[in-house]
């Protein structure tokens, strides 16, 4: 039998990802998956893994779990934490970009994310819940996939499948790192007819911040709203992950991966898909610009990516022994800033 | 089975031969991984037509890095991984692909979907009448009297825009939307019928109700719709609508169908 998790706290929206379900849009459903599908790809490869096995998708903070049935290595990648493990009275700490092994009974709790709003914790075996069209990714809103279609409860028990634990843990020496400005590339279009010409250099031009109204479909953005030629609504057309879209209000809401299929308002642009990870994670009140680039650029950058992240598999290696914890998390999240102390002083 | 004149319309009323895909769209850049194939910029069903037809040709041709297609009122996303193909690689192959002439093709079968009007099953029902000037009944008997054309399914999973809705009963959406929409309610808007596949929020006209379901994730593929169908609503009273959602609960339940000219 192979391992379970026991759910003791979900945290503020803790899902059940993969890299989406891909074929049905023209039936109307969303491809949904992690938000961050890079931090999806490294988690996997952490714990041996395929790149597309399911994990779990983490907003802004942890759950708290019991491993049962069984030990279970896991690894949380796309943002720093603290991950506690606790088995009878000993308590340890680990961060974030490495693979760790849960004994059976051990408490599992992963701490506030730092660097970015979104992580993915991958289990060898990969989160065995019932694919749903060809995906266990979760559908929020139309209720399928994943855990029941829903974000994880307290008392919630997930299967996981038969992995490979065998080998020593494996670690990513240099993580990458959340830049203080963000810079999104994006492709002008389908609508830029329906902008004045005046927006959409005002739209490359300035900067806009991420509001509070964000979610896995979509975040608005606040600034300077963007003027119409034609009128913001549109004869409803297909919508790509990625969509910059402009209601009548001129505020630009950035969609992501629980977008509709279809949608009637103007897109002026759409983000290109390197920069989709790094989007996901955006949390309000961060500031952003956007960058235009051709449709080929956005090609190649995305090559560049894929380079990058197999660049970063390749430097996989095992663990240095003894946990360790990454300052710059620690340093970061007030909760725990006693506790960085008494490790710096040991 | 035989179809209104006004189903068999061409674009612009002009003949059309075989021609290039190039020639009849234009593609519009979406982001690295889509473009769209648009073929006018009105709800035509001509036009929509060619999406169609072009969506069933590429899911014969798969080209390669081709990931899947979205069919809408008058253009085809493509979605492609630019890991395997780039969008100008894809256009090229694409525009050189060419399109029967033909009119618009009545549909091959059409769904009969029992529907409970107006009251508690469609609250919207009096306001719709004293909006358009028609008394219920005239309201109920138009929109039953129509033959819908399935344009596009998207939105929420399994939500089919049915068209063309009489012009009589053209209103705009609701001034404020509803919260939540049940699933099984049949509504209208500007030229379009529809059919809440899922609870949602919705800004439509709430007429009637259906107990028969359209979405279902454990089916592939997942809709009771495809593109090219046609719809027309059956008026059936609360008693064969409690009967009729009992079947449908124990999937003992077949949707009755018309089948169309070959």
């Amino acid at each position: 039998m192979s391992a379970r998790l026991q759910i003791l706290q979900p945290g503020p929206q803790t899902t059940v990802q993969d890299l989406g379900r891909h074929g049905f849009q023209a039936y109307g459903v969303p491809v949904c998956g992690a938000l961050d599908g890079t931090a999806l790809r490294l988690a996997n490869a952490l714990v041996g893994n395929e790149a597309a096995q399911a994990g779990l998708e983490i907003r802004l903070a942890g759950p708290a779990f019991e491993v049962i049935g069984g030990p279970a290595r896991l690894a949380l990648a796309g943002a720093l934490a603290s991950i506690e493990v606790t088995l009878g009275d000993e308590m340890r700490r680990y961060s974030a970009w490495r693979a760790i092994d849960v004994p059976e009974g051990a408490r599992v709790r992963v701490g506030a994310l730092v660097g970015s709003g979104c992580a993915v914790l991958a289990f060898a075996g990969g989160v065995d819940v019932p694919p749903v069209l060809g995906s266990r990714a979760t559908d929020l809103k139309g209720r399928f996939g994943g855990h029941e279609g829903r974000a994880l409860a307290a008392g919630d028990r997930l299967p996981l499948g038969m992995g490979e634990s065998q080998g020593p843990c494996l670690e990513l020496p240099s993580p990458p790192r959340a830049s203080g400005e963000v810079t999104l590339r994006a492709v002008p279009g389908p609508q830029t007819d329906a902008f004045t010409d005046e927006a959409l250099n005002a739209f490359f031009a300035t900067t806009y911040r991420i509001s509070h109204e964000a979610d896995r479909m979509g975040m608005r953005l606040e600034g300077p709203p963007l003027a119409f030629r034609s009128g913001a609504d549109i004869v409803s057309d297909g919508i790509a992950t990625g969509a910059i879209q402009v209601p009548g209000s001129g505020l630009p809401i950035l969609l992501l991966v629980d977008h509709q299929t279809i949608g009637g308002y103007a897109k002026i642009a759409t983000v290109i898909s390197a920069d989709l990870p790094l989007a996901g994670g955006l949390t309000p009140g961060t500031i952003i610009r956007f960058q235009a680039v051709t449709v080929a650029e956005g090609e190649e950058a995305r090559r560049a990516r894929q380079a990058e992240i197999a660049r970063l598999i390749a430097s996989l290696a095992p663990v240095r022994e003894g946990p360790r914890i990454d300052e710059a998390a620690l340093h970061q999240a007030n909760l725990i800033s006693g506790v960085v102390t008494a490790l710096e002083s040991s | 089975m035989r179809v209104a004149a006004a189903e068999a319309g061409m674009v612009g009323g002009e003949a059309m031969t075989a021609k290039r895909i190039d020639a009849r769209a234009r593609f519009l850049p979406v982001g690295d991984t889509a473009f769209a194939v648009e073929f006018g910029d009105r709800i035509d069903p001509a036009i929509n037509a060619l999406v169609h037809r072009t969506a069933a040709l590429l899911a014969e041709t798969r080209p390669e890095g081709m990931v899947e297609t979205v069919p809408s009122f008058r253009s085809l996303l493509v979605h492609y991984d630019p890991l395997r193909t780039s969008a100008k690689a894809l256009q090229e192959l694409i525009g050189a692909l060419e399109l029967e002439d033909e009119a618009s093709r009545a549909p091959a079968r059409i769904w009969r979907i029992p529907v409970l009007y107006g009251g508690g099953a469609g609250p919207d029902l009096a306001e719709v009448a004293a909006a358009t000037g028609l008394g219920e009944a005239e309201v109920i008997a138009l929109h039953a009297g129509a033959l819908y054309r399935i344009y596009v399914q998207g939105f929420l999973p399994g939500f089919a825009y049915l068209g063309d809705l009489p012009e009589a009963l053209d209103l705009p959406r609701r001034t404020s939307p509803r919260v939540r929409v049940p699933p099984g309610s049949v509504a209208i808007a500007q030229r379009m019928s529809g059919i809440y596949p899922v609870e949602s929020p919705g800004g439509w006209h709430l007429i009637g109700h259906t107990p028969l379901r359209f979405f279902d994730p454990v089916q592939s593929p997942p809709t009771l719709f495809a593109p090219g169908d046609g719809v027309r609503f059956v008026p059936v009273g609360e008693d064969a609508h409690a009967t009729i959602a009992e079947a449908v609960a124990q999937g003992r339940y077949s949707v009755a169908r018309e089948e169309g000219p070959a």
